[in-house]
């Protein structure tokens, strides 16, 4: 019966969306009163796990266990009757309630349809004061710390007598005070008995709380280690993986002219009062494609944002060949050398509802080539959207006019790169530029990038792909937690080196002004 | 794939089959009504609506001239449904144009009446107060991203406030009968140059209104869609995020939208009051105009063109309501029976849903890979 020192067994799960499987036979064991750490890339399928657990999807295959028992979660009210909580990655909390009143929130104590609340509140603090997480019941949500935040959340699940506690990245919008505090909190709950997952992907914090770590890649299990017996450097290799698969061909950069500097940069996040980018300098050349590496969420949008003009800059330089263009408007930008390959195409880079050709002069459809005193030159705009497409290989059903919305995500993608690529620049911002595509686009688009980095074009590469960023770049650059915490170079470092950067394990004290 | 398939799934074949359905159903249910108000005389009553003026065909004289009078009093509601979709073809529900109606009317009438201005005048003076009213909305939308329903509903009021108490003085109103001065017996001048009068029985109320009504049409259709005007205007509605990406100038294009908007609301007033048709009173609440324009601007399926038959067919119907034998039926059982198509008009989109449904599956394959990728990107920004 060693079943029984298991409290959740999640056995073979497989969960699929179209077109792709989330999770491939994917077996998590958490046993009573353990910190288990659920570590994996973007897209590893964690989330996923989670939500199956949760009762937020329903696998294809599988079983989960409580307590040794077959047990059935259809939503999220079978897993709290089963006594499991969630910590979500953004807080579910009602912003003008009271502490109070959200950690009652659904599990309200009444009589005869009145709330009694002196019970509640009672409780909360007996709660609070046994598991030291200090609270002012009164307070509303909008106006306490993110960190105070995150306590209500897990009062919540103390209050609702949870004994399987699940934090999805729970340090993600923490400053460096309230991880410890947290961290301190979670040993006291599994030291009282409950049992915790806990979803992150950086290191530092399973080293320090967690007893085992389950590691997930692209959607598959690749296995449990005890965290005493390990090291960073495997965790990292188990992480990330080991195999290269696709290789692009291409000759050594030969860097030129200085197209872009940014200087000491900081963006402001719109999900917490810290720095999204914070200080962040460096330079591309022409002739050379930079790559921005990191865990998705470490500030590269909002770099990306700054750069382009789509988000405000707190503070800092951007130079574009020569001239500042920190207070430059994004039409002024794009017309003055930026190509910009947006990280969501959807709700940058298309109009969706726009024909093929309308889209490919999003940027252009002013200029004298394609309007004459106001009027578009339609013409005009076919020839040289079918030109793009014939050259970039675009396929849509009805060519230039068809809705871009009906086609596929490859063509869309491949109808933005043609566009970028084609339109007069110096430097090419290219986000995710290959987010899910198959295989042959992506070679594709890899081989089109590489060609426009010989045609002279200084090119910055921003990707969670780590097969992308060592088959791409002529230099990585780590951003974790908004800064920038190493430049390695893609011939001489390793995949373990890439991820013990990007999960805060190592960093240089870099100097580039 | 036969042709009959492909010409129903033409998405402009199925607004306009979903909006004759629309209206349809309207006077279906407005017949109910009228059965459970008077079982007996309900087929005469509905024969009566929709009958309208064609019971003078003894005298295509009389014949005309009613048929003039429905024209004339179509052409703001249609114009009013131009500015409407106009700005909703920017992403913008311009709620004010009832407001912006409102102090068109102010302006045409003060100064047509009280200063005795030319025409041309009253209605360039009818123009620029109701632009200067989108502006105020749009102004807020822009710079203090204020919803511009909110706005434009503030300044509804705001609108119909002003004109009660400018129109009440004593220079624009008679106070023994509470309507403002005819303009034809106080400043002819100001009256809109009659067209085409004779040929509609001699009706001195037929003006240019109703071909500059149709040229207006005209122009939001070419701006919207052969103009690079037309082209960011469209952009920003459809994907607000991918103008901005593209370089657009938000903050411009809101605030032009609702000027423009506001201008048209403003002219329908102009085009209507100028006619001497209908003299203003004052009103507890704001002319329904604008309102009733955004169920013409829907019934017509958010097309220029549309929205003309849709409002001759609104206004059709109200004055059919007119027709009705008072000793059996409130005559305005007619407005209830457009109402209700008005109602029915937020179901064109349902019904164009409905017409899709079965006739996806065909076009799923097309999307297949689109909508797998949307679902990774989904995925994506989950873990």
């Amino acid at each position: 019966m060693g079943n029984e020192d298991y409290v959740i067994e999640m056995l073979h799960i497989r969960k699929e969306f179209p077109g792709i499987v989330a999770n491939d036979d994917i077996t998590l064991q958490l046993k009573r009163g353990e910190i288990h750490a659920l570590l994996g890339e973007n897209g590893a399928g964690k989330s996923t796990l989670m939500s199956v657990l949760f009762g937020l999807y329903t696998p294809e295959k599988g079983t989960i266990k409580k307590d040794g028992q077959e047990v059935h979660i259809k939503n999220p009210n079978d897993a709290t009757d089963l006594g499991i909580g969630m910590v979500h990655q953004h807080f579910m909390l009602v912003d003008i309630f009271t502490v109070l009143d959200n950690i009652i929130l659904g599990a309200e104590p009444s009589k005869f349809g009145f709330l009694t609340k002196a019970d509640a509140r009672k409780r909360v603090m007996e709660l609070s004061k046994k598991y030291n997480l200090k609270v002012d019941p009164d307070a509303k949500i909008q106006d306490i710390t993110v960190g105070m935040q995150q306590r209500v959340e897990i009062l919540k699940m103390l209050y609702r007598d949870n004994e399987v506690l699940i934090f999805d990245e729970p340090t993600a919008v923490l400053t460096p005070q309230e991880i410890d505090e947290l961290m301190k909190i979670m040993k006291e709950l599994a030291a009282e008995g409950k049992s915790i997952l806990f979803i992150t992907h950086k290191l530092n914090e399973i080293k320090e709380v967690a007893d085992r770590c389950s590691i997930l890649r692209k959607g598959k299990y690749i296995g449990t280690v005890n965290v005493a017996d390990t090291t960073k450097e495997e965790l990292s290799s188990l992480m990330v993986g080991h195999n290269v698969s696709l290789k692009v061909a291409k000759e050594d950069a030969k860097p030129t002219d200085e197209v872009l500097t940014v200087k000491n940069l900081c963006v402001k996040s719109k999900n917490h009062n810290k720095d999204a980018v914070h200080n962040v300098s460096f330079r591309v050349k022409a002739g050379e494609i930079v790559c921005i590496a990191g865990i998705d969420g470490n500030g590269q949008t909002e770099l990306v944002g700054g750069i382009t003009g789509l988000e405000n800059v707190t503070n800092g330089q951007i130079i574009l060949d020569g001239e500042d263009i920190t207070k430059k408007s994004i039409r002024y930008r794009n017309t003055h050398g930026i190509s910009h390959v947006p990280e969501d195409r959807h709700k940058h880079g298309l109009v969706l509802d726009y024909s093929l050709e309308d889209n490919m002069v999003l940027q252009r459809y002013f200029e004298k080539d394609f309007n004459k005193a106001g009027l578009m030159k339609r013409d005009d705009i076919r020839r040289y959207s079918d030109v793009l497409a014939e050259r970039f290989d675009v396929r849509s059903g009805e060519g230039a006019k068809t809705i871009v919305r009906s086609m596929s995500g490859g063509n869309q993608q491949k109808a933005i790169v043609a566009r970028e690529m084609d339109r007069d620049h110096k430097l090419l911002i290219a986000v995710q530029p290959t987010r899910g595509l198959d295989v042959g686009a992506i070679e594709y688009i890899h081989k089109a990038i590489v060609n426009e980095r010989d045609n002279g074009s200084a090119i910055l590469l921003v990707s969670l792909e780590l097969d992308e960023v060592m088959n791409l770049s002529d230099r990585i650059l780590v951003m974790y937690e908004g800064e920038i915490v190493g430049e390695v170079d893609p011939k001489t470092t390793t995949l373990q080196e890439l991820g013990l950067y990007m999960s805060g394990a190592k960093r240089d004290h870099r100097k580039e002004a | 794939m036969d042709k009959k398939a492909s010409f129903f799934r033409k998405s402009s074949v199925q607004t306009i089959i979903a909006s004759i359905i629309c209206a349809l159903l309207g006077i279906l249910v407005g017949f109910v009504i009228l059965l459970i108000m008077n079982p007996s005389h309900a087929a005469e009553g509905m024969g009566a609506i929709l009958r309208n003026f064609f019971k003078y065909n003894q005298s295509s004289t009389t014949l005309l001239y009613y048929l003039g009078s429905t024209l004339v009093k179509a052409v703001p509601l249609i114009l009013c449904s131009e500015a409407i979709l106009f700005a909703y073809k920017a992403g913008l529900f311009n709620i004010g144009a009832a407001g912006q109606y409102t102090v068109g009317i102010l302006a045409s009438l003060y100064t047509s009446i009280a200063l005795g201005l030319s025409w041309w005048v009253c209605v360039l003076a009818a123009i620029a107060a109701g632009a200067l009213w989108g502006f105020i909305s749009g102004f807020f939308k822009a710079v203090f991203n204020v919803n511009e329903v909110i706005a434009g509903i503030m300044m509804n009021w705001i609108g119909l406030y002003l004109t009660n108490i400018v129109l009440g003085g004593k220079k624009v109103m008679d106070q023994s009968t509470s309507k403002t001065y005819n303009i034809l017996s106080t400043n002819p001048k100001a009256l809109l140059p009659t067209f085409l009068s004779d040929l509609f029985g001699h009706n001195q109320y037929m003006t240019i209104a109703l071909p500059i009504t149709v040229i207006v049409a005209i122009i939001i259709l070419v701006v919207l869609n052969k103009t690079t005007f037309g082209y960011e205007l469209k952009a920003t509605g459809h994907n607000k995020e991918a103008a901005k990406y593209a370089g657009m100038n938000a903050t411009r294009n809101v605030i032009l939208t609702l000027v423009i908007s506001g201008g048209i609301a403003g002219f329908a007033a102009s085009m209507f009051y100028l006619t001497g048709i209908e003299q203003y009173s004052i009103s507890s609440s704001v002319p329904g105009m604008g309102f009733n324009g955004i169920a013409v601007a829907f019934l017509g399926g958010l097309h220029p063109i549309g929205a003309i038959v849709a409002g001759l067919f609104i206004e059709y119907l109200t004055m059919g309501g007119q027709y009705l034998d008072t000793n059996y039926f409130n005559p305005q059982v007619a407005d209830l029976m457009v109402a209700i198509i008005i109602y029915l008009c937020g179901f064109v989109l349902f019904f164009r849903n409905l017409m899709n449904k079965g006739k996806t599956k065909a076009l799923t394959n097309v999307n297949d890979e689109s909508a797998s990728d949307k679902k990774k990107d989904a995925n994506d920004q989950e873990v």
